[in-house]
């Protein structure tokens, strides 16, 4: 599915964002449907995490435009939950924008956070803190979630998990989700749209099964052509 | 054993004026990972209005209350020049408070004039152990009880003061979940200005404050915030009651010149102590 121009609940278009006199991104044109799912890949440094801090409001533009209709969580790279304040805190500091406080519906949704409320986020294993970092966006009841990098450093297990909360929220509640990944498969699986960034620029964008298929892709994201994995 | 006792009580009550400065330091510095030396500048402030405003016949209490929101409103303003811009490194920020004690300085002389002021603080004194105490000591005591105790209750019970902390803990966590680091950075230099004021208010009938007392009391609040590794309010305290204690017996017992260097010695000890223990955590292997 492909978001016609000017209709999507999050547009970037032309993006430049520099680091003093670096450019992190040269201008990026990304959308993303209202409940649609879209990944975003590409190597380190390219630039994404640039893009998900520009989404947040955390660094402007210095050309472009982004626009976001509707409330935005950011689960940012490296989980960077507040390691000396509890699991709870952490989930209620989360409704800092929406005002609301109560964690209850968060439990609710991801009840292995209600067992460890009252441990300290910094002595989570990784998989627990992004959980935590997950239910901490959720507090502010977003319509749209970025992801940095879900996949990190964690057990396939435990990205499973969360991948199937990310396409059960989307699914249930219409949640557009911008999915940062390096693990392209694991995106492929979960979103129906990737684009792929590569030193600033997009340099490929379609249909997740399409770009699966191109052949300088899948050598770079998916270890292989898919002819040579299907071999 | 009556003097000693004596001795004791002077020094919690002036330990307990470093303590209030130390936790004013704390505050900021957990916030802002700014070490602000403006912070005696507060306490200066809030003395100065205080015996000012008695003077010009208000009652004690709406005055000591004024004076320390005057001293805020100082917080604020050194908040503002220190991290007001964006992009501010704390150490720069540390250079501009060094800059704002000075400049207030002339504030004060212009104001205030140069001599030392007071005031008279809670008038009597009550026996305690078969040992006459001055009133204002107890009040002094009691009232940094106070304030240490709903100090806990902000940071650890309440939610601006768990942002407050997120803000310290992960600057740019708190940015991702929507907090504005920077006006919550000035949230705490008003309450390093409040915190400066109520020393301010409770010492300056103790020992009559000019507008230089600001690096007796810096050097003392910082050494005892040292000692609190910049970031635990109760070390400090602890810190603070011990300074306050030492000078308070080497005045006692004849070496009351040599208050100021007792403060910078102890510091000095404290700071190699905890580096060296700093580095040997770093040193050990992962
Ligand atoms: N705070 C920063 N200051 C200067 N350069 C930065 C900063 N953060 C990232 N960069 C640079 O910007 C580029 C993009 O980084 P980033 O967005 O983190 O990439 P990605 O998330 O794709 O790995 C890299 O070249 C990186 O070195
Ligand atoms: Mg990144």
């Amino acid at each position: 599915m492909t978001t016609p121009a000017g209709t999507g609940v999050v547009e970037i278009a032309d993006l430049v964002v520099r680091y003093g006199s670096a450019v992190a991104l040269d201008g990026v044109s990304l959308s993303a449907g209202r409940g649609e799912m879209v990944a975003l890949l590409g190597p380190n440094g390219a630039g994404k995490s640039t893009l998900a801090d520009t989404l947040s409001g955390i660094l402007t533009p210095a050309s472009g435009t982004v626009e976001v209709g509707g409330r935005l969580a950011h689960i940012p790279e490296g989980r960077q939950l507040f390691p000396d304040l509890s699991v709870e805190d952490n989930l209620r500091l989360g409704g800092w924008r929406s005002r609301r406080r109560d964690p209850a519906q968060v439990y609710e949704l991801l009840p292995q956070l209600a067992a460890i409320r009252r441990r300290l986020a910094g002595v989570l294993s990784g998989g627990e803190q992004q959980m935590v970092a997950f239910g901490r966006a959720l507090m502010s009841r977003p319509d749209v979630l970025v992801v940095d990098e879900l996949s990190l450093g964690l057990a396939p297990i435990v990205t499973r998990d969360l991948a199937r909360h990310l396409t059960q929220l989307n699914a249930e509640h219409g949640l557009t989700v911008l999915l940062i990944e390096q693990n392209a498969r694991l995106a492929f699986d979960v979103c129906e749209r990737a684009y792929v960034l590569e030193a600033g620029r997009i340099v490929a964008e379609g249909p997740c099964a399409e770009l699966a298929e191109s052949p300088r892709v899948a050598r770079a994201y998916l270890g292989g052509s898919i002819e040579e994995t299907r071999k | 054993m009556r003097e000693l006792l004596t001795y004791v009580v002077n020094g919690l009550a002036v330990g307990c004026g470093f303590a209030l400065i130390a936790a004013g330091l704390v505050a900021v510095h957990r916030v802002t990972g700014v070490v602000n030396f403006a912070q005696g500048m507060f306490a200066v402030v809030a003395g100065l209005s205080a015996s000012w405003l008695l003077g010009t016949g208000l009652p004690h209490g709406l005055s000591e209350g004024a004076a320390v929101l005057v001293a805020a409103v100082a917080g604020l303003l050194t908040g503002l020049l220190a991290i007001g811009r964006r992009g501010t490194t704390p150490q720069s920020a540390l250079i501009v408070t060094l800059g704002v004690g000075v400049l207030a300085y002339a504030v004060e002389i212009v104001v205030w004039g140069d001599q030392p002021r007071s005031f008279p603080g809670l008038p009597g004194s009550v026996s305690v152990a078969g040992v006459g105490v001055q009133s204002q000591h107890l009040l002094v005591i009691a009232a940094t009880a106070v304030t240490f105790a709903l100090l806990t209750t902000f940071f650890g019970r309440t939610y601006l003061g768990k942002a407050l902390t997120a803000c310290a803990s992960n600057p740019y966590a708190a940015r991702v979940i929507g907090i504005d680091v920077t006006r919550m950075g000035l949230l705490a230099f008003v309450l390093g200005g409040l915190l400066g004021g109520v020393a301010g208010v409770l010492v300056t009938p103790l020992r009559p404050i000019s507008f230089d007392t600001d690096v007796t009391l810096i050097v003392n609040g910082f050494a005892a915030a040292v000692f609190g590794s910049l970031g635990r309010a109760g070390l400090a305290l602890v810190g603070a009651l011990l300074l306050g204690l030492a000078e308070s017996l080497a005045a006692g017992y004849g070496y009351a010149a040599y208050q100021l260097e007792i403060a910078l010695g102890l510091m000095l000890v404290i700071m190699v102590v905890q580096s060296t223990r700093r580095t040997s955590v770093l040193e050990e292997p992962a």
